[in-house]
């Protein structure tokens, strides 16, 4: 595929930087003194969870032992979602310096990224550039001349599997083995890729670093709300004009959001792809933020003639494919919550039935043994409760007559 | 399977063994360069990457089966991948899976007579926002339609 750079805007992530910035600042900083400057950012982790990352990054620069590790989590296969490709493939200069700012400020040698199987193409383009990076010494031994710190990213390609997103997946599969999320404690943060202290960060919250280094913790709370500092890049398809990935700040509303992609006549937005929630228009002046919608940046939108019981379909269909199969909650329900969906499809379902299922979305969120499980009914619940008349009555002559 | 072609995989599976070391972390990047080639892995593949890593075949073969683009049994020279989920569903991908099945004669999921492609379903590609996607072997296209789609599998060799 053709890599194009296009003229992108933005508070954050997309104003304006040049490659070894950040790491020259960092450098020129002490350890501790990066990690103040990210916990006074309060940023918290992009990739969904949303974890505070000098937490994560303070823990594992704690943790004593010979070897640590950075991942770059660019396995990016939720449903929906496309920034990282952006980033990789438009932004690579701000991935690499926040991996680099990471190895230093953790004390890692090694970075890895590891890049989804679908993002084959874009290995090529970015092993060229880590050459580069090599030749401008911003890799390799004392790097920038600073004696002692030697550092290095590798690249690693995935093979198809949504579930090597969720980070003990991820390491399991660098390991050499099927991945399936381990049951934690011990965190990677302790326990990661070979047993070493390992910190896995989003490809967004990555690039975000070098600008908030460079920048400053108050350049960067100055946008956003006080619980949610900062920018997001969401990633928008579905009906609207301008489909794309935006930064916006956090606490834009749904309805900026909508009006922004000229999205006209949308009846539903599902927030955080297959795994996040659906909303009806009623919820629309909701803020995207940790606090309120949260998300990891995956924006669907719907006008009023989609039907939802089929988008509940491909959802649940994208969930029996992907799950890992290692636990019976999530194996077995999502299989069930399929066949449910099904049933509305052809109307030979009972409303007890469904009801039922929605009981037995409740316990998978709990009892499931990783992410994937925990939030694979998100979508069966939201969809059921904000769409009811159009799901339980569908192919029985709509809702008492409405449609 | 023929003697020669039996050496000349093993020298393969030996250099690459050589490459990216004997380590079980190594597995699945000479899994996927083996995949690469051959457009699967056979069971004397597997054997042989597994002597070289010192665990057991079936180890191979359970990491195999769990990935979506690893596979055990042999494929069409080219693999195409529609995207099945929902930002390109909506933009027509049912369409574009019609024509590709009516024009290769086959189903999805499926190789054709020749061996030329095996058709198959992917799980969003990152690329919703020029939907409808769909990737031929390590290439994405965008915004397809169903003409621009048969245009370019027929463009294949
Ligand atoms: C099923 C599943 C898939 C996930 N996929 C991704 C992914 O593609 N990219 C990502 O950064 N995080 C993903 N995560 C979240 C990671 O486990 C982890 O929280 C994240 O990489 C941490 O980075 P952050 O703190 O920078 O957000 C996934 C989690 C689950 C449960
Ligand atoms: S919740 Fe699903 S994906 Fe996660 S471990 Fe259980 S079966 Fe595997
Ligand atoms: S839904 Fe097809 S590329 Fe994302």
């Amino acid at each position: 595929m053709e890599i194009k750079k296009l003229e992108r805007n933005g508070k954050i992530i997309f104003s304006e930087y040049k490659r070894g910035g950040g790491i020259i600042k960092a450098l020129s900083m002490k350890r501790d003194e990066i990690l103040f400057e990210l916990k006074d950012s309060k940023l918290k982790g992009r990739g969904g969870a949303g974890f505070p990352t000098s937490t994560k990054w303070m823990l594992t620069a704690a943790s004593i032992s010979d070897e640590k590790y950075i991942i770059c989590n660019a396995d990016e296969g939720e449903p929906g979602t496309f920034k990282d490709r952006v980033l990789l493939s438009e932004y690579p200069e701000l991935v690499f310096d926040g991996m680099v700012i990471g190895g230093y400020t953790i004390g890692a040698k090694l970075g890895i990224v590891y890049l989804r199987g679908e993002y084959e193409y874009l290995q090529k383009p970015l092993e060229d550039y880590l050459n580069e990076m090599r030749e401008d010494n911003l890799l390799g031994k004392n790097i920038l001349g600073k004696e002692g710190f030697d550092f290095d990213i590798e690249i690693f390609l995935g093979s198809g599997a949504y579930v090597c997103g969720e980070e003990t997946a991820l390491i399991e599969s660098l390991e050499g083995n099927r991945g399936e999320a381990r049951n934690r404690p011990p965190y990677p943060v302790n326990t990661g890729y070979n047993g070493k202290p390992t910190s896995v960060n989003n490809v967004e919250t990555l690039a975000t670093i070098p600008h908030i280094i460079l920048k400053g913790a108050e350049w960067f709370r100055n946008t956003g709300t006080d619980k949610s500092s900062g920018s997001k890049l969401f990633s928008i398809s579905g009906d609207c004009d301008k489909p794309g990935v935006y930064e916006l700040p956090w606490g834009t509303t749904i309805n900026e959001l909508l009006d922004l992609v000229e999205a006209k006549n949308i009846k539903a937005v599902q927030i955080g792809g297959a795994s996040g929630f659906c909303y009806p228009k009623s919820q629309f002046d909701r803020k995207l933020a940790y606090e309120d919608a949260a998300t990891g940046g995956s924006i669907i939108i719907f006008n009023e003639n989609r039907n939802m019981v089929s988008v509940l379909k491909n959802f649940m269909e994208f969930f029996v494919e992907e799950s890992c199969g290692q636990c019976t909650p999530c194996r077995i329900g999502n299989t069930k919550l399929l066949e449910g969906v099904k049933q509305i499809e052809k109307g030979v379902h009972t409303f007890s039935y469904i009801n039922k299922l929605r009981d037995l979305g409740k316990t998978m969120q709990v009892a499931s043994k990783c992410g994937l499980g925990q939030s694979s009914p998100n979508a069966f619940i939201s969809i059921l409760d904000n769409f009811k008349d159009e799901v339980l009555n569908y192919n029985n002559g709509g809702a008492n007559g409405r449609n | 399977m023929f003697v020669e072609e039996k050496t000349s995989l093993a020298v393969e599976i030996e250099s690459l063994v050589k490459k990216y070391g004997n380590d079980r972390s190594a597995l699945l990047t000479i899994l996927h360069e083996i995949q690469k080639q051959h457009r699967y892995i056979s069971d004397y593949a597997q054997q042989e990457i597994a002597r070289h890593l010192n665990i057991h075949p079936v180890e191979v073969y359970s990491v195999i089966s769990f990935y979506a683009f690893l596979n055990s049994e042999p494929k069409g020279r080219n693999i195409v991948r529609i995207c099945r989920t929902v930002s390109c569903e909506m933009k027509g991908k049912e369409a574009l899976e019609k024509a590709i099945e009516r024009e290769l004669g086959i189903r999805i999921g499926e190789t054709t007579k020749d061996k030329k492609f095996t058709v198959e379903y992917a799980n969003c590609l990152g690329l919703c926002d020029v939907a409808p996607a769909m990737s031929i072997n390590d290439r994405v296209y965008t915004r397809l339609t169903p003409e621009k789609a048969v245009q370019l599998l027929n463009e294949v060799k």
